[in-house]
């Protein structure tokens, strides 16, 4: 379902992101083993590192912490990684729109 | 491979798969269509079956069956569900009465319904918990459509289903 | 036995007693409790490894259950888009509990809950079935929810139930042995009324019910048509396949499609590929296998189809005569009032009484959506005054099909203390969209923004009518969910080098003119996508004759003009 890892070398910094198993939460990689939920925490690797993430990822799936994990490229802004595809950036975010019921539009 | 037979137990496989070039054995061989028509295998005794890959309709080897006690048919990947009308096609059309074997990547919980399409036995994965298998196949035993093991049922009448 | 944690659910309680929903036995409730027990081992098994998830998707998607962009999403059946009171109210508690207080309704007549953790699901499966509903091949390569025409059993133009039929169609492909694994998902659409509500064309199979001259049924089969990156429309089988043999027919379509449908190419799997791709072969080979199979076997017994009609017999409506005063005085009245009722109130077959039609579309909202406040008010609005039915439409509203002409008034006074009153029915507001790339993982742009802001575009309701009826349907990426092929404006939003872009296509149709849009040129940024709908809806206005719909004027002008106004400008 989730974008599949390019295999083409990386060019940009890159994180790891997946959804969790058990509740299907998007998350982040932060580091062997350990997943986050917000992309702040997300481990930023190197374009040269990128293919040991992909592997600390993918590590991830093996033990059934995880499903669907692949890199996105981000920008770094102030320090902060910000995921350069719009799919990603909506991962880290939320949906674009009031994911809670909204007031009553009252009609006419 | 264990293979389970269609009360869920583990049974001994008696069966060989022959290549084409290789010698035929003495006991219980599967052998591929080409291999059963090109050969005379008239003064044979022990019994042939053959291996029916996805692609093949029943019908193309319609000819052979009345001389096979097996046909094995193949999930190349547990979501390719081909084998289900071919299994059933070798029941309902060919009239098939022999062992109709299912191989490659059949998950548990899709053999009750390859039962249902005809199949009498499976291949398991080497190590596989048979527990489950047997739970997997008990757990759903309500039909709503009639099948190859709804004996006289007919049309759109629900049964509950028993292990023969 | 089950490991994870279950909060019970509250009891269910009774049925509504008019309800006309298929009530199930014992049986069935055994079946939905063997199936909970299934599908609780299967997630069991996933969370401790034994099913990879190669393995383990089909099985959660047989039973509903998708990974989407930002959690799990759990599609619930809503069988042929009928649902009783009782159930709303249940999928309102589920909405509370265990997500966060709404449901979508779909285009497939069913609802979904966008944030579901996979650990709930035994509990949720639950709570459904105190109800009698599940989430049963609502995904998957099976046989989806059949659908059929919201107004069945109540419009005026029906020669015969479709629910009847639709249910007979839901018990034999429920775990259908043969039919589980099939190449792509497979979605029947069934009516029985000769203006076309289902978009028959657009489905693998689509089945019109007919009596013949003796009174006997039978039924009209298409077959092959779909949507997606290759849309086609179905093409005719039969005019006439007999009761008794509509098991074995459509048996027959399924196993050629089984055997010979596309596995290797996840874009060409579907029935419409094969169905074109061999041409008169098709219904050779079908007509072939339905010549040699054993007919007695799936001979569908009158008996059977007695029991079954005998769930939708029509509820006890008094006998009244039509437009009441009451009515008519309300209208008089109420500007308001009358606005809505001439877009939302439909004629019905029994004198005195009328279907109504809910905008799940208000201006500027999300397309389907329902909150759990909404879901309680509709069903005690259905209680009260419809028989305790709802049903669910294709364009994502919801319709109370039997309701006293001279309770119009306090049903939309219901509706309109809930926000659910918006009179836009079948106006340019009432977009179909869906999820797009807020939610689906599979989106290659957003659609549901795009819907608000066409919608707060167009909100002044003068305009809308002006602009009379026009359907405009958003889908987020090529799969078409949204159906824009078949809107009259049909948006397509993909992704340009990064950025999103929306692809226009007019003159679509979804009824007995179907017709599948034509591109109208390059697409245009998320920015400028509402302006080009303005543009093109200047353009009709400009250049319709007296009585034309959108979709006239663009049939007889075709679509020059429409692209000089686009895109002359920037030419
Ligand atoms: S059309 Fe595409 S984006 Fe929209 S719901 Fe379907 S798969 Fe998702």
């Amino acid at each position: 379902m989730s974008a599949p890892a390019k295999a083409k070398p990386a060019t940009a910094p890159m994180v790891f992101t997946a959804n969790r198993l058990r509740d299907g939460r998007v998350v982040w990689l932060a580091g062997p083993g350990r997943w986050a939920e917000t992309v702040r925490e997300a481990r930023v690797f190197p374009p040269a590192e990128a293919a040991a993430g992909l592997a600390l990822a993918q590590q991830g799936e093996r033990d059934q912490v995880v499903i669907g994990a692949y890199g996105a490229e981000v920008a770094i802004r102030d320090g902060i990684a910000v995921p350069v595809r719009f799919r990603e950036r909506l991962r880290a975010e939320g949906p674009s729109i009031a994911a809670e019921p909204a007031e009553y539009l009252l009609a006419s | 491979m264990p293979l389970l037979d269609e009360h869920g137990r583990a049974v001994a496989d008696a069966w060989v798969r022959v290549a084409d070039d290789a010698p035929l054995p003495e006991g219980p061989a599967i052998l591929t269509a080409a291999r059963l028509r090109a050969e005379d295998l008239s003064g044979r005794n022990a019994p042939l079956g053959i291996a029916l890959d996805p692609a093949t309709a029943p019908e193309a080897v319609a000819d052979l069956l009345p001389r096979l006690s097996l046909v094995t048919i193949a999930l190349p990947k547990a979501k390719d569900g081909r084998a289900f009308t071919q299994a059933r096609a070798l029941r309902e059309h060919a009239g098939f009465r022999g062992e109709i074997r299912a191989t490659g990547h059949v998950l548990p919980d899709q053999w009750r319904m390859l039962r249902r399409c005809g199949v009498t036995t499976v291949e398991v994965p080497e190590g596989a918990d048979l527990a489950q298998w047997r739970r997997s196949f008990d757990v759903v035993d309500i039909a709503f459509q009639p099948a190859q093991d709804s004996g006289s049922a007919l049309g759109l009448r629900r049964q509950r289903l028993r292990v023969a | 036995m089950n490991a994870l944690v279950e909060p019970l659910a509250p009891p269910a309680p009774a049925y509504p007693p008019h309800a006309r929903t298929y009530r199930y036995d014992e049986v069935d409730r055994e079946f939905l409790q063997e199936r909970i027990a299934e599908f609780s081992g299967q997630i069991e098994r996933r969370l401790r490894g034994e099913l990879t998830e190669d393995e383990f998707k089909p099985l959660r998607l047989m039973n509903g259950l998708y990974l989407q962009l930002h959690a799990y999403m759990y599609r619930i059946a809503i069988p042929y888009g009928i649902l009783n009171a009782t159930q709303l109210r249940q999928l309102a508690m589920i909405a509370r509990r265990w997500d966060r207080g709404f449901g979508h309704f779909t285009t497939r007549q069913n609802i979904q809950f966008n944030w579901t953790k996979l650990e709930d699901v035994p509990a949720i499966m639950r709570a459904l079935a105190a109800v009698d509903m599940h989430g049963i091949q609502t995904s998957g390569n099976c046989i989806r929810n059949t659908t059929t025409d919201e107004y069945a059993g109540a419009a005026p133009d029906e020669a015969a139930d479709p629910r009847v039929y639709a249910e007979i169609i839901r018990q034999w492909s429920t775990l259908h042995p043969e039919f589980t694994w099939l190449p792509r998902k497979f979605k029947i659409a069934i009516t029985g009324a000769p203006h076309d509500r289902v978009a028959l064309q657009a489905h693998d199979v689509g089945v019109v019910v007919r009596k013949n001259a003796a009174g006997e049924t039978g039924f009209e089969v298409w077959a092959g048509g779909g949507l997606g990156r290759t849309p086609v429309l179905a093409t005719k089988l039969r005019d006439w396949v007999p009761e008794e043999d509509f098991l074995a027919y459509l048996e027959a379509v399924l196993r050629v499609y089984n055997a010979l449908g596309n596995r290797d190419n996840i874009y060409k799997a579907r029935i419409k590929i094969l169905v074109r791709d061999l041409g008169p072969d098709f219904l050779a080979r079908v007509e072939a296998e339905f010549a040699r199979m054993p007919r007695q076997r799936y001979r569908l017994d009158p008996e059977i189809v007695a029991q079954i009609a005998a769930h939708f017999a029509p509820p006890p409506f008094p006998r009244l005569a039509d437009d009441p005063p009451a009515y008519r005085d309300a209208l008089a009245r109420d500007a308001a009032f009358a606005a809505w009722a001439r877009q939302s109130v439909r004629p019905h077959r029994q004198p005195g009484h009328a279907s109504v039609t809910i905008s799940l579309k208000p201006i500027g909202g999300i397309p389907g959506d329902c909150s759990a406040e909404q879901m309680e008010a509709v069903a005690a609005l259905a209680e009260r005054h419809a028989f305790g039915e709802i049903r669910v439409t294709h364009v994502q509203n919801l319709v109370l099909p039997h309701v006293r002409q001279d309770e119009l008034f306090a049903v939309w006074e219901g509706l309109r203390a809930v926000g659910l009153a918006t009179p836009n029915i079948g106006l340019v507001s009432d977009i179909i969209a869906c999820p797009g790339m807020d939610y689906c993982a599979l989106a290659t742009a957003r659609s549901i923004p795009v819907a608000q802001m066409i919608s707060e575009r167009f909100a002044d309701l003068d305009r809308q009518l002006d602009i009379g009826e026009c359907f405009i349907n958003i889908s987020g990426c090529i799969n078409a969910c949204g159906h824009h092929h078949i809107g009259h404006i049909g948006i397509l939003g993909v992704d340009k080098r990064g950025a999103e872009s929306y692809q226009i296509t007019l003159g679509g149709s979804a009824t007995n003119d179907a017709a599948i849009g034509e591109l109208v040129g390059p697409g245009f940024p998320y920015d400028q996508v509402t302006d080009a709908v303005e543009t093109i809806l200047r353009t009709y206005v400009a250049r319709r004759a007296a009585g034309e719909r959108f979709v006239d004027t663009y049939r007889r002008i075709g679509p020059a003009p429409f692209k000089e106004a686009l895109y002359a400008a920037a030419g």
